[in-house]
């Protein structure tokens, strides 16, 4: 299921679609949850029949519905569901702290963010929705075949995603260990943009839980060192605090944003966020 | 014993710099893991809770300043007692007197023992010294000569298969110096008193490897049970061990007959074996041997079996003379009891019967013996005979005629003076009723037989009563009158039976009784004939020469029966010695005969024992390869090297990194991979001693080979154990290959090696021997298979690659007739011209190799003649069993990778037709050996085309 760990078989037919290894595991992650069309609940353009309604004077005579009419004097409309498209726009963190995994056989945070945003992509294009990446010059896609074309631009994400079109939806997926403010300011702009959507924090087993132990010298990203303990156990304690803090302070932020907020960690299964994804963003509709 | 010395000894100064790493190890604290984490952010402003920085704990410095330690003293090159080497050096202007037990304990590692000594003189050569090497056994002290003379005769020196007591009289004359005692360990008469000749005239090093010397008595037969008793000379632990009775079977291939394995208990020196036999398998028994698992054989486990077990041979006087109906004849019901478990000889007067060297003479009611006659069969008696005589009609009346002389000397071939004309009882004339058996004296030869109750006796000789009548009576009736009475005479036995041997006196014939007791006084003849130093050899006033002893066949130390090509004459006195049980060099353990009697000696007697020596107290034998010069490097580095890796292991265990999953694992391996590094170091220091053990393991052999060698045409050879050797005659064997492929229809497989202990040899049609003069002798079990190979088709063609040289004296050809020995080839004869050799593909007249010697093949019948209007006799009409020659066929043969032929043949063109020849007879060879006598009789061709013409 790893997008670093593909099957030859599944190598193969991505190879011969022409899509990356993973597309198809996104492809895979989004067969897992069923959704149906998800209608806007009233009289619209859409497929989906929505009510009878007599005919008003002005309605084309194609709209009639016939069947409906023939069973009284009056003459029917037969309404379909207004099904209007949203747009959504994902936002993987680059943050070169994504690319941690504490166990070469894992996936990366990245990897899994990334995972994570083309199911959802997925997900988002087969219910009809437009699916936008932040930092993008094209418009946002429409249609799932379109799909593979746009993978460049997951990587394209800007540092901090801008210009997101009003009102529409957004998916953030970050380790959420940059400064908190930078945060705060970008759900507050989402806000203030009327755009509503769901923060994902993905993290490391190894940020979730500090199995370190002995004298220990931390570096960062970059390979600098940032920190030296003699007896690393003894700041597992101090630091699950302040991690939960930070969990806490973000959450808190997505609440006041009207944004929903979940905490994945990349030794769970991934179809787990997707599902919890789908119906965080349903319940909020 | 022994300090412990270094080679390199500055080297050890390095430990004064421990210190210095002590303090700067303690400096150091371990490095910390580097852990990349991006969570790090959170980490910031947190505190430790130790705040002092840590130190490398004391444990842990304390190992690595023992790995240090422990690499400085180890490539300081520690070695243990040094101080023999220095010693010898200091004492280098002494001469070096080396004595060495030669007896038959010694020959199963006498190998070592010769490389001991080797490197002994080794190092006198180095030094200068003087030496003389006395071998126990030799009957002069040996003089001082220089190290390097000593060297060259030391490989001519072998063991002897006898034991002795030292003979101090020889051994006082010794000169006088340092001595090293190179001792077998076993207790031996004088060997305290040689010790404090030595001691008293130098130093005394005593030399005695560490191993337990086994031996095997002689049998004895017991009833149908041969017994025989194994000993130790030292008591161990628990030791398998396998008695195998070797001979000829029916179909003449020697083999072992019997194996039973048996086993010493803890602590015990000795076993009882009792082998019991059927008669006919113990008939063909020729010796017994006492195997160990993984130990040479020495001629003390090898107990020939002479004559002990064979079959009897019964010699029936005065037989097919009358004319009577069978059932009447005087030896029908003899003839009936005897043939199945003896070997009957027929001979019409006494002086035949003695002549066939009988072990037991018969005569049935054979009244009167001639005068010269009579002294024949009592000198043979004498030497070891039973006569066995029985009554009848006309010795009755013989004795009644002789009744009336008062004085009648004692008839010396009756064990009793009998009266009269006997008597009869039962009969319808007489009173009283047949007379039955009494039961057998439990002392005598007859002890524990059953007597029916039907045997009777009708009539009898009597004895005339006499002090010593009692004593030699074997059996009697239940009225007191003797049946059996028996007379010592010499070393043998006159037997006489009251009664006839047919059925006319007693149904005694009549009944399995007869037989039993038969079977039982011919068994009881004396195996041993006595041997009577004094008048062996003097012509008695009879007028009949005792025949001298000749030495068929000897017994080499390591216990291999020599046959002599020319039997040896053996001085009487030392036969007699030898028989008493005391070998000497005239009479050595082997098989001797008399032309009557056939004699074995054995390394062995039959009481004998083994024990191990008593040194004086302070003396401590060592041996050289164990507590002496004994290199330790590779311990203390090995132990350094464990304390390198413990000390990985600690620095992860400290630095957390051991707590992951993944580092434990790699931790363990790395201290596995450190446990097992000094076994590997421990191998490499022991790998001198199983050199012989690799050497025996040098092709692996796998059915897959056997498989492919069955399936096609496989030439082979025999792996000698020396690479260089192994390797050229694979490759001769390649370019023969590659020859037959290329001219004839045999297209054969490569060639493959195998080694005769454990490969299959059936599937190869011609096995190729190169001899070298180094390689190990097979042991009995791949002798046995050889022979089978042999005798089912098999051809070896041995070859000495010695051109012949030496006049088969060479190293190589010594060696060739030791490993030939065992084989029982038949006589052999230089190819002759007309040998379908010459002819069964090429017409060739020589067998080149390399060189241009003669080859030998089993020798031409002696009937054979040339048949009329054809160029040659016709010979062999089998293949013969080997080819021996020393013209390194496969040196001539061997081909490189490329094709090109490996080593030079003579010089220029000459020297390439003689490899183009030397190739043919290999062609000729495999031609001869894939098809017989085909080509032989290839020349009936014309006549049997002329014969279908008309």
């Amino acid at each position: 299921m790893t997008p670093t760990a593909p099957s030859v078989l599944s190598r193969a037919a991505a190879t011969a679609q022409g899509l990356p290894p993973l597309m198809v595991a996104a492809r895979h992650l989004a067969d897992t949850v069923q959704l149906g069309d998800h209608g806007r609940r009233r009289a619209g353009q859409g497929d989906a029949f929505w009510q009878f309604r007599p005919a008003q004077p002005g309605d084309p005579a194609h709209r009639i519905d016939w069947r409906r009419s023939a069973r009284s004097d009056q003459a029917f409309i037969r309404d379909r569901e207004w099904q209007a498209a949203q747009t959504v726009m994902i936002w993987c963190d680059p943050a070169r702290s994504m690319a941690f995994s504490s166990d070469p056989s894992r996936a990366s945070k990245s990897d899994r963010a990334k995972l994570l945003a083309l199911a959802a992509a997925l997900l988002f294009l087969r219910a009809g929705e437009r699916v936008g990446f932040p930092g993008s010059d094209r418009p946002p896609l429409r249609g799932e075949h379109g799909l593979p074309s746009r993978l460049t631009d997951l990587d394209k994400a800007p540092p901090r995603p801008s210009g997101l079109p009003r009102r529409s939806r957004a998916l953030f997926l970050t380790d959420g260990l940059a400064d908190p403010k930078i945060y705060e300011h970008l759900l507050g702009d989402a806000a203030s943009s009327r755009i509503r959507g769901a923060f994902i924090q993905v993290l490391d087993p190894a940020e979730e839980r500090f199995p370190f132990a002995g004298r220990s010298l931390f570096l960062d990203m970059q390979g600098d060192p940032k920190f030296e303990t003699q007896e690393a156990a003894d700041l597992r304690a101090p630091y699950l605090e302040r991690l939960a803090g930070r969990k806490k302070a973000l959450a808190q932020m997505c609440r006041d944003a009207g944004w929903v907020y979940h905490c994945h960690d990349t030794i769970t299964s991934p179809s787990s966020v997707l599902l919890w994804l789908y119906h965080a963003l349903g319940a909020r509709r | 014993m022994g300090a412990l010395g270094f080679t390199a000894p500055w080297l050890l100064l390095g430990l004064v710099a421990l210190p210095l790493l002590w303090w700067f190890l303690r400096a150091v604290p371990p490095a910390p893991v580097r852990q990349k984490f991006p969570a790090v952010v959170l980490l910031f402003g947190l505190k430790d809770q130790q705040i002092e920085a840590q130190k490398t704990p004391w444990w842990l410095i304390l190992i690595r300043l023992l790995a240090a330690a422990g690499l400085i003293i180890g490539f300081a090159g520690p070695v243990l007692s040094p101080e023999d080497t220095s010693e010898r050096a200091r004492q280098s202007d002494k001469p070096l007197i080396v004595l060495i037990d030669s007896y038959w304990p010694a020959a199963s590692d006498w190998s070592i023992r010769v490389e001991e000594v080797d490197n002994l003189l080794q190092q006198a050569q180095q030094g200068g010294r003087v030496v003389a090497i006395q071998q126990a056994h030799f009957k002069e002290a040996a003089q001082l000569a220089p190290a390097s003379i000593w060297r060259e005769r030391l490989a001519a020196m072998s063991p002897v298969a006898w034991d002795a007591p030292y003979d101090l009289g020889v051994l006082q004359h010794l000169p006088e110096g340092e001595s090293i005692w190179l001792s077998d360990g076993v207790k031996r008469d004088g060997r305290r008193e040689l010790y404090a000749l030595r001691e008293a005239v130098g130093e005394v090093a005593i030399w005695q490897p560490d191993r337990i010397v086994f031996g095997l008595t002689p049998p004895v037969l017991e009833g149908q049970d041969v017994e025989l008793r194994a000993l130790r000379h030292r008591a161990g632990p628990a030791q398998d061990m396998v008695v195998a009775g070797y001979g000829r079977d029916p179909a003449g291939q020697l083999r072992a007959l019997v194996e039973e394995p048996a086993e010493f208990a803890i602590g015990t020196t000795e076993k009882d074996i009792v082998l019991n036999l059927p008669p006919e398998l113990r008939h063909r028994v020729q010796w017994l041997e006492l195997a160990i698992g993984g130990q040479a054989r020495s001629a003390g486990q090898v107990a020939l079996v002479g004559e002990s077990l064979t079959r009897r041979r019964v010699a029936l006087v005065g037989a097919g003379e009358s004319e009577t109906l069978a059932l009447l004849s005087p030896d029908h019901f003899l003839r009936a009891a005897l043939a199945p478990s003896t070997e009957i000889v027929e001979a019409r007067g006494i002086g035949d019967a003695v002549r066939a060297s009988p072990h037991v003479v018969v005569m049935p009611d054979v009244p009167d013996i001639s005068e010269p006659d009579q002294r024949a069969l009592a000198k043979w008696v004498a030497e070891g005979g039973l006569l066995l005589r029985f009554a009848g009609p006309r010795l009755a009346a013989a004795q009644a005629d002789q009744a009336g002389i008062v004085d009648a000397v004692e008839d010396i071939l009756l064990p009793v003076r009998l009266r009269g004309r006997g008597r009869a009882v039962g009969g319808a004339m007489s009173w009283g009723a047949p007379q039955l058996l009494a039961p057998f004296p439990t002392d005598g030869p007859f002890s524990g037989l059953e007597i029916p109750e039907e045997v009777s006796v009708v009539r009898q000789v009597l004895a005339e009563p006499g002090p010593e009548l009692a004593e030699r009576t074997l059996a009697r009736l239940v009225d007191g009158t003797p049946l059996v009475t028996r007379k010592l005479l010499g070393s043998g036995q006159v037997v006489l039976v009251h009664v006839g041997a047919n059925a006319e006196w007693s149904n005694l014939v009549l009944s399995g009784l007869f037989v039993e007791m038969l079977l039982r006084l011919t068994e009881a003849t004396l195996a041993t004939p006595s041997i009577d130093p004094e008048n062996g050899l003097q012509t008695e006033d009879t007028g009949v020469v005792s025949a001298p002893w000749l030495r068929d066949a000897q017994l080499s130390a390591q216990g291999a029966l020599v046959r002599e090509t020319s039997p040896l004459s053996t001085p009487l006195n030392a036969l007699a010695d030898a028989v008493n049980g005391q070998p000497s060099a005239d009479a050595p353990p082997g098989i001797y005969s008399n032309g009557t009697r056939q004699l074995v000696i054995n390394s062995l007697h039959i009481g004998a024992t083994l024990s191990p020596t008593n040194w004086p107290r302070q003396v401590v034998p060592v041996w050289q390869d164990k507590p002496t010069v004994r290199d330790l490097s590779g311990w203390v580095l090995g132990a350094a090297l464990a304390l390198v890796l413990l000390d990985i292991a600690g620095t992860l265990w400290i630095s957390g990194r051991l707590r992951s999953g993944q580092a434990a694992r790699a931790g363990f391996v790395i201290v596995a991979l450190g446990l097992a590094a000094p076994e590997a170091g421990v191998a490499q220091v022991a790998d001198g001693q199983n050199e012989d053990a690799a050497d025996q393991s040098v092709s692996p052999s796998v059915p897959d080979q056997v498989m492919a060698a069955a399936a096609e045409v496989t030439l082979a050879h025999v792996l000698t154990g020396d690479p260089e050797l192994d390797a050229l005659a694979r490759a001769g064997l390649t370019g023969l290959s590659l020859s037959l492929s290329r001219r004839s229809s045999v297209e054969p497989a490569p060639p493959v090696g195998v080694a005769l202990e454990q490969d299959d040899l059936s599937v190869f049609p011609l096995l190729y021997w190169p001899v070298s003069a180094t390689q190990p002798l097979p042991s009995s079990q791949a002798y046995e298979r050889l022979a089978t190979y042999l005798a089912t088709g098999g051809l070896i063609l041995f070859d000495t690659r010695d051109a012949g040289a030496g006049g088969g004296n060479s190293a190589e050809s010594r060696k060739l007739q030791l490993l030939a020995a065992p084989l029982s080839l038949p006589p052999l004869d230089p190819i002759p011209s007309d040998h379908v050799l010459t002819r069964a593909f090429y017409l060739i007249d020589t067998f080149p190799g390399r060189y241009n010697g003669t080859a030998w093949a089993e020798a031409a019948p002696p009937g054979a003649a040339a048949a009329e209007g054809v160029p040659f006799r016709l010979l062999n009409d089998g293949v013969t069993p080997v080819i021996i020659g020393g013209n390194d066929w496969a040196g001539a043969w061997a081909v490189r990778e490329d094709g090109r032929p490996m080593l030079p043949v003579g010089r220029g063109n000459a020297g390439e037709r003689q490899r183009e020849l030397s190739l043919r007879f290999g062609v000729n060879l495999v031609m001869h050996v894939l098809t017989g006598n085909y080509k032989s009789d290839q020349v009936h061709v014309p006549a049997l085309l002329q014969r279908l013409g008309q």
